[in-house]
């Protein structure tokens, strides 16, 4: 049923270059930028330095949200003298704060790189003060931690840190699992009603009174790759995962649908009756932007491990040549079948030593390269068309309706650059 | 522990990182697990710089912590002389590998590198960003100063632009040219621009014009002491300033040239009558210490505007700043947390606030107008065109720069004369704000103040300027008739009337404000 045909030599079995060195990429951190507009009841509270304030505001680029339900508890010189003097301020601050937000009913403590490293227990801390708040208050910890985490394992340890406390159930219910803008979350339930398929919940739960209840019989799908973490306590709680590739691009989303549909008996008729129309929508959206696109060479830099799965669309949709596929984890099981799907060709890194991979972006030149905020500009200065990659995280990409936004997020710079160089090419 | 939503400064590493990033011929080794590499983005991306910061971060992850950091830093350090090559390497930690106590500073000099290699000890866990920019330049200064012949020209060294300085790059070439005007050769400006070889001659010029204490004053004294190079204190921003600025460097190069003003407009301008409307608009001000002060004198006497609030972020600078605050009658508001801040300026409803980029957003959720005057900065302080704040350019700058958020002269008497036209009514705000942007929009002016702003108010002692009553509390009450007539008053004066209303009863123990009261209260506060 709609399965599609792999290539006949995938990326399965190709061999990973590993890689150990400085890496240019975000914490776990920053992934509190979406959460928090995620989960509408959660304040997420760091423990940290001013550093990590500082990269909660640098990365949210502009301060959009007069007092956002983010903050950071700024360790000073006396919490590191003395642990137990740390904990005190910390429920002084956690108090403090629920406060003044009465509609806060999560709170998560969220670990940085100096709270690992002195020790301080969250896990610890989070008990306490979920008793003192009780029941109008959940206080949860994960660490978002530079030492642990790399920018999209924040969403992982976060959801990961929620699974064990879900209630339990017998009942025979599809999850959802990662943060999906509202939009796309709705277009994915739509789907799935038409498919016949439910009771269908999501983790993460728009608010604490729509958490999903998990068990034996719930079955899981990831909409995003990077939550390994959360796929693994999931398990651990019987859940049983469907895999596919993820839902980017017609081809992608047809593959996605078609593995629930298959653990759900859809028959075929219907689920052909119900995705024929978007996928026809999604290809035509793509064809309009696939002609820019088709015959560039691209070169992914690890940021957010949706690289294997992206590149795999723009390779079989949009006729683009990968060149490099760095990923900061390449997760075998949940990235097989994507892997399965690429066409043999790309190296596939793992890992980051950016000045090895800068020299050899400077050798292959590819038409675009998939990059970190630090390294865009300098790289357009080289004559190197870049991408952002942290656009492709916080703009709605997944599923039929955002196939052609997904393309047209890639063709963007080539466009601008062919704009403001017709002059010179003339 | 504090709480913090948003921060004026970042960490002190991030000092250095401007330090450094101005400078050219110098390589940053930073002791930093992997995610503090988000700071090369406020260059590339707020300062569009086309090079990467030079810093080599070691990135370190948990499984290094337990096997050997220190080597980790020997390999990053060596592997960054090798590949860049600079004239001098600085070295130290970020605020988590502070904590695990590697000694950047020995680890490097015992591998021998054939350039100077500068140590830094950068307190993260009590000190910030401008203290991190002010101490890595006075360390590079001592480690790199040598004694030298004055030049035989007179000339001066420019101290305190760095990357990511609010108008630095503007203000250098401003400042350098007016000493050029005046027979003064510029000899280095540092850091911005500078290499290595450059700082070991600094000492051959015959003083030094320092534009920012904040990041370059230590170093300004160092030079002092070690090489008997005196430093200029006033900071050349606005007419009046920069003339006692050029007094002040005819002092100390022995010459009587200045240079030519007839570039310089924001006299006229000021004196011209369409500026009339700007007469006593009340503006709050407030940013790091050596902008606000400046820029406090300019808004009175070269503006004619009334200072209502006074403050700065940065507490090394409270005593200047608490005189200079003294000077307009005023408390100075010196805190770091930017709701103390809102609290302040929700208190004093000026008509203007002259701040940061934090005090823009607070101006837009108050309905205040705001022009940007300070760092912290945002992708729209770094402009395409040439716009340096200090100089006789500058001043003309400043002119525009914050007269350009007001309602202007006739438009002020238009929107009151015909504040009910369907059209022209008074939310429909300036006619040059796009839509969406005018600041009666989102919240009308005359709205109560956020309750966590008035909170935060009432917690604190040193943020609400002396000059602004208490806010009022539920004592005083509005007749209908008079909220009527309160919303006839054009939004921008507003807020104003309310709070000159309210404490006029409040002070004559008037309980229930009728329009008769609004009109007594507007003949009393009448100017």
């Amino acid at each position: 049923m709609n399965v599609p045909a792999a290539p006949v030599l995938g990326c399965r079995d190709t061999p990973v270059i590993r890689e150990r060195g400085q890496h240019e990429v975000f914490c776990g951190l920053t992934g509190i930028i979406w959460l928090h507009r995620k989960i509408q009841d959660a304040f997420f509270l760091v423990v940290g330095s001013r550093t990590c304030a500082h990269l909660l505001q640098s990365a949210a680029g502009v301060m959009i949200f007069a007092e956002p339900r983010f903050g950071t508890a700024i360790l000073e010189e006396k919490d590191l003298a003395g642990l137990a003097d740390a904990n005190a301020e910390l429920d002084r601050e956690v108090a403090r704060l629920l406060a003044r937000r009465p509609d806060i009913r999560q709170l998560f403590l969220v670990g940085s790189c100096p709270s690992e490293v002195i020790k301080l227990d969250l896990a610890k801390a989070a008990d306490r003060l979920s008793a003192a708040h009780a029941p109008h208050v959940r206080v949860l910890n994960y660490s978002g931690s530079g030492i642990e985490t790399t920018f999209t394992q924040g969403e992982d340890a976060c959801l990961a840190a929620m699974v064990p406390v879900l209630p339990a159930t017998q009942a025979r219910e599809l999850l959802l699992v990662g943060a999906l803008p509202d939009v796309v979350e709705d277009q994915a339930l739509a789907l799935l009603a038409d498919l016949g398929i439910g009771p269908v919940r999501c983790l993460p739960a728009r608010r604490s009174d729509a958490l999903p209840a998990i068990g034996p019989q719930t079955r899981y799908i990831l909409v995003q790759p990077f939550l390994g973490d959360t796929d693994a306590a999931l398990q651990r709680r019987g859940a049983q995962p469907i895999r596919a590739p993820f839902p980017f691009g017609e081809e992608g989303t047809t593959a996605w649908l078609a593995a629930i549909a298959a653990a759900w008996g859809v028959p075929a008729d219907r689920f052909e009756a119900v995705t024929a129309a978007p996928r026809a929508r999604a290809r035509r959206a793509v064809a309009a932007v696939a002609a820019t696109l088709k015959g560039k060479r691209i070169t992914f830099l690890p940021d957010s491990q949706l690289e294997i799965p992206l590149a795999r669309f723009l390779a079989r949709e949009c006729g683009m040549i990968p060149v490099e596929v760095a990923t900061p984890f390449l997760h075998r099981e949940i990235h097989g079948p994507d892997l399965d799907l690429l066409p043999a060709g790309p190296r596939l890194v793992e890992g980051q030593d950016v000045e090895r991979q800068l020299d050899r972006l400077r050798a292959d030149r590819p038409d675009l390269t998939v990059c970190g905020l630090g390294l865009a500009n300098p790289l357009e200065a080289e004559g190197l068309a870049t991408k952002w990659a942290i656009e492709l995280v916080f703009t709605p990409v997944h599923l039929y309706d955002q196939a052609g936004d997904l393309a047209a997020l890639f063709a963007r710079p080539l466009r601008r650059r062919a704009l403001l160089h017709r002059e010179a090419a003339e | 522990m504090k709480l913090a939503v948003w921060t004026y400064e970042g960490p002190p590493h991030v000092g250095a990182m401007r330090v450094a990033t101005g400078m050219k011929g110098l390589h940053y080794v930073l002791h930093a697990p992997q995610g503090d590499t988000y700071a090369d983005l406020l260059f590339t991306m707020i300062e569009r710089r086309g090079h990467r910061p030079p810093v080599t971060y070691t990135t370190f992850q948990a499984r290094d912590l337990g096997a050997d950091t220190a080597n980790l830093f020997k390999d990053a350090a060596r592997g960054a002389w090798e590949r860049f090559r600079p004239q001098a390497l600085i070295v130290g930690a970020s605020c988590t590998a502070e904590l695990i106590q590697d000694d950047p500073g020995g680890l490097a000099a015992a591998i021998g590198l054939p350039v100077p290699v500068i140590p830094l000890e950068l307190p993260s866990y009590s000190r910030k960003e401008n203290f991190g920019a002010d101490e890595t330049f006075h360390q590079i200064v001592r480690a790199l100063a040598r004694p030298a012949a004055r030049t035989a020209q007179v000339s001066a060294n420019i101290l305190g632009p760095t990357g990511l300085g609010f108008r630095h790059r503007d203000d250098a070439t401003e400042i350098a040219g007016l000493l050029e005007e005046m027979g003064i050769a510029v000899n280095v400006v540092a850091p911005m621009g500078a290499s290595p070889a450059d700082i070991a001659r600094l000492p051959a010029a015959h003083f030094n014009v320092l534009l920012y204490p904040e990041t370059a004053e230590t170093a300004a004294r160092f030079l002092e002491r070690q090489f008997g190079q005196p430093w200029t204190r006033t900071i050349p921003y606005g007419a009046r300033a920069t003339r006692d600025f050029i007094a002040e460097v005819q002092a100390l190069a022995g010459t009587t040239a200045r240079p030519d003003e007839a570039r310089l407009r924001l006299p006229w301008w000021s004196a011209s009558v369409d500026s009339t409307y700007l007469t006593g608009k009340r503006v709050f001000v407030f940013g790091d210490a050596t902008h606000a002060m400046a820029a406090a004198r300019v808004a009175r006497d070269e503006i004619g505007f009334e200072v209502a609030g006074l403050g700065c972020y940065n507490r090394e600078f409270a005593r200047p700043m608490r005189a200079a605050a003294k000077g307009y009658g005023l408390e100075a508001l010196i805190t770091d947390d930017y709701l103390e801040v809102e609290a302040a300026i929700a208190a004093t409803a000026p008509e203007l606030i002259l701040g940061t980029q934090m005090e823009r957003h607070i101006g837009k959720r108050l309905g205040i107008p705001c022009a940007v005057i300070s760092a912290p900065v945002h992708v729209q302080d770094f402009p395409a065109r040439y716009s340096p704040v200090m100089g006789f350019e500058g001043a003309n700058v400043l002119f525009d720069t914050w007269v350009h958020p007001l309602v202007m002269g006739l438009e002020e008497h238009l929107l009151t004369m015909f504040r009910d036209d369907f059209e022209f009514h008074d939310s429909a705000g300036p006619s040059h704000y796009g839509a969406g942007q005018h600041p009666g929009r989102h919240r009308g002016a005359d709205a109560p103040w956020p309750a966590a702003a008035a909170e935060a108010a009432a917690a604190t002692t040193e943020a609400v300027p002396a000059a602004a009553p208490d806010p009022v509390g539920g004592t005083v009450i509005w007749l209908a008739e008079a909220e009527r007539e309160l919303k006839k008053i054009p939004f921008f004066v507003r807020a104003k009337a309310r709070r000159n209303t309210e404490r006029y009863a409040a002070e004559r123990g008037i309980a229930a404000i009728a329009v008769e009261t609004l009109y007594e209260a507007k003949a009393h506060y009448a100017r």
